[in-house]
């Protein structure tokens, strides 16, 4: 039996559970190839067939691969975001595993920072990926600085998309959740501009688009290189700093107020 | 057992509504170091929602719930508690010892993995993913988490539900194989071989209420009823007379005798010479059981219902 007093987690604990809680949620992820691959090939796929392969038939070498670059690495990286928080959780929390989780002694908090590392890992390899194909096979040359900043934007940039995954996840239950995922996931990308440029939109769907945080998160990243439609960056990341916040909060509310009683 | 030691848990007066129903009705209840309590009831009864109190998920309406003299939810008594909650799942994909390693993480002051896999019987299944599993070998894997952690008190809410009755006597190896290394223990089940089996104390949860608590033998004695039915060619009444302590009903057909003695009664029965054709001998649900022992002193609104259960 043990007879030790209780004492808060030092440092050392908490990172230890955090180590574990991440190595098993990439094993699990892992372990399922069924979502792997798809998340990781979609992208890919669609960016071979619209940005390298359209971009190859003319109009200005490397031109539309650099601009689709951006925009389908938008589109892979806010996959695995939407897609760990909302379906993952949802499971979760109807197998009661959640639960399990908030009356053990570990702090919440590492359960969705593991699963933020996760979706990040997710999006460094699907932005990495394009980054190779469109080096090597569309022609893309930007400054050392301008890689860099891209993938930084982009990664950082699943952070909203995590809190909206979050909320769906605990709103829905876990068989709905991949379906509601998806619902907003792609017309969402197509909408953004992520699929198809957003010069080519009318000017009210081009408006229309502001709605959406992809919209937002593709225009920083398109700014590095000079494509973006123009609005200042800060109301770019305002947006979605605002959209992680509201999402959080109402993720915050729906959390406390998930039933524990299975 | 030290009787100098301060209860690990105590409830006091404790009450809650969810909308209308009453899930709680002033429920007092103290759980002592080194000891098994067993929490009997029917669906229903409270069992979980006092689980869920003592484990802060569910916030009081009025009375007081401390845990290891902390308020319930409290960080300290969590980390001297483990817990396996009722239809909690498992993750797919996880190996057993990557769960077991996860949840050890958690405490600071963790079993070594060896010895839970083998208090849990899981050793040779700790390579294993968790969809593999049976559904004891998962409920047995959902208890090495709860006392991977080393606690002095392990909660476990309807641990043997939907288990066969193998997978349901090796959880209960498990559970003594606990309670012999000095943890306290709080079970809840609705079965009363169960609790008599495991438990050094029944405390008896009905409609949000404690109807009764005490060593297994006095529930037992309580609620160990059987009911008698058969087809015979006599009347109730001369049933009645013959056995004089029981209640007898008119079933139809059946003739149906309550009964704390089934054997001595039917003894009886056989040597009066009374034919009983059809005759079954099956445990009277808890549910009737408290009807039945409370009768004298229920309403007359339940009195009817008991007419009509019987």
């Amino acid at each position: 039996m043990n007879t030790s007093q209780p004492s808060p987690l030092s440092l050392f604990q908490r990172w230890d559970i955090l180590r574990l809680e991440t190595q098993t949620e990439l094993t699990k992820t892992l372990r399922t190839p069924g979502f792997v691959i798809p998340s990781l090939a979609f992208p890919v796929m669609f960016y071979v067939f619209f940005g390298l392969l359209f971009n190859a038939m003319g109009g200005q070498p490397g031109h539309g691969a650099k601009y689709m670059m951006a925009t389908y690495a938008v589109f892979g990286a806010i996959g695995p975001a939407l897609f760990s928080f909302g379906a993952d959780v949802a499971t979760d929390k109807d197998k009661g595993i959640l639960s399990l989780k908030r009356v053990s002694p570990m702090p919440i908090s590492s359960y969705f920072a593991a699963r933020i590392i996760t979706a990040m890992l997710f999006a460094l390899v699907i932005i990495l990926s394009l980054f190779a194909l469109g080096a090597a096979f569309g022609s893309v040359a930007m400054t050392r600085g301008q890689w860099i900043a891209t993938l930084i934007i982009v990664l950082f940039g699943t952070l909203p998309f995590c809190a909206i995954g979050l909320f769906i996840g605990l709103s829905v239950s876990a068989k709905a959740a991949p379906a509601v995922v998806n619902l907003i996931y792609l017309p969402m990308a197509f909408l953004s501009g992520l699929w198809v440029p957003i010069q080519l939109f009318p000017s009210t769907l081009e408006l229309a688009a502001n709605i959406f945080p992809a919209y937002h998160l593709a225009q920083l990243a398109l700014a590095i290189q000079g494509n973006d439609l123009g609005a200042p960056w800060y109301l770019h990341a305002g947006a979605l700093a605002a959209f992680t916040v509201v999402f959080l909060g109402l993720s915050v509310k729906r959390f406390n107020a998930i039933d524990n009683r299975h | 057992m030290p009787t100098d030691n301060q209860p690990l848990v105590t409830v006091t007066n404790v009450s809650k509504q969810f909308g209308k129903e009453q899930a709680l009705n002033d429920i007092s209840l103290c759980i002592q170091p080194n000891e098994v309590v067993a929490l009997l009831g029917e669906n229903g009864a409270g069992k979980t929602t006092t689980i869920g109190t003592l484990l802060g998920q569910l916030t009081v309406d009025s009375g007081q719930v401390r845990v290891f003299d902390h308020p319930a939810g409290h960080w300290a008594a969590k980390q001297q508690m483990g817990v396996m909650l009722q239809s909690a799942a498992l993750p797919d994909n996880v190996k057993v010892i990557e769960q077991l390693r996860l949840f050890a993480s958690y405490y600071p002051n963790s079993m070594p993995l060896e010895d839970v896999l083998n208090t849990a019987l899981l050793t040779d299944l700790q390579h294993r993913k968790v969809q593999t599993l049976s559904g004891g070998q998962k409920q047995r894997l959902l208890f090495a988490m709860a006392i991977i952690g080393n606690p002095r008190l392990v909660i476990l809410d309807e641990p043997t539900v939907g288990l066969d009755a193998t997978a349901r006597r090796e959880f209960w190896r498990c559970i003594r194989a606990l309670a012999a290394q000095g943890a306290s223990v709080l079970l809840t089940t609705h079965y009363l071989e169960e609790a008599d089996a495991l438990s050094d104390r029944i405390v008896v949860l009905s409609k949000g209420q404690v109807v009764a608590q005490g060593v297994p033998e006095q529930i037992k004695a309580k609620l160990g009823g059987k009911s008698v039915r058969f087809r015979s060619n006599v009347s109730p009444e001369d049933i009645r007379k013959l056995l004089p302590d029981t209640e007898v009903h008119n079933r139809g057909d059946y003739i149906e005798v309550y009964s704390s003695a089934p054997q001595t009664h039917l003894k009886t029965l056989f040597t009066a010479g009374i034919t009983t054709h059809d005759l079954t001998v099956s445990g009277i649900s808890l549910e009737d059981a408290f009807l039945h022992l409370t009768q004298p002193t229920v309403s007359s609104e339940s009195s009817a219902n008991i007419q009509e259960i019987a």
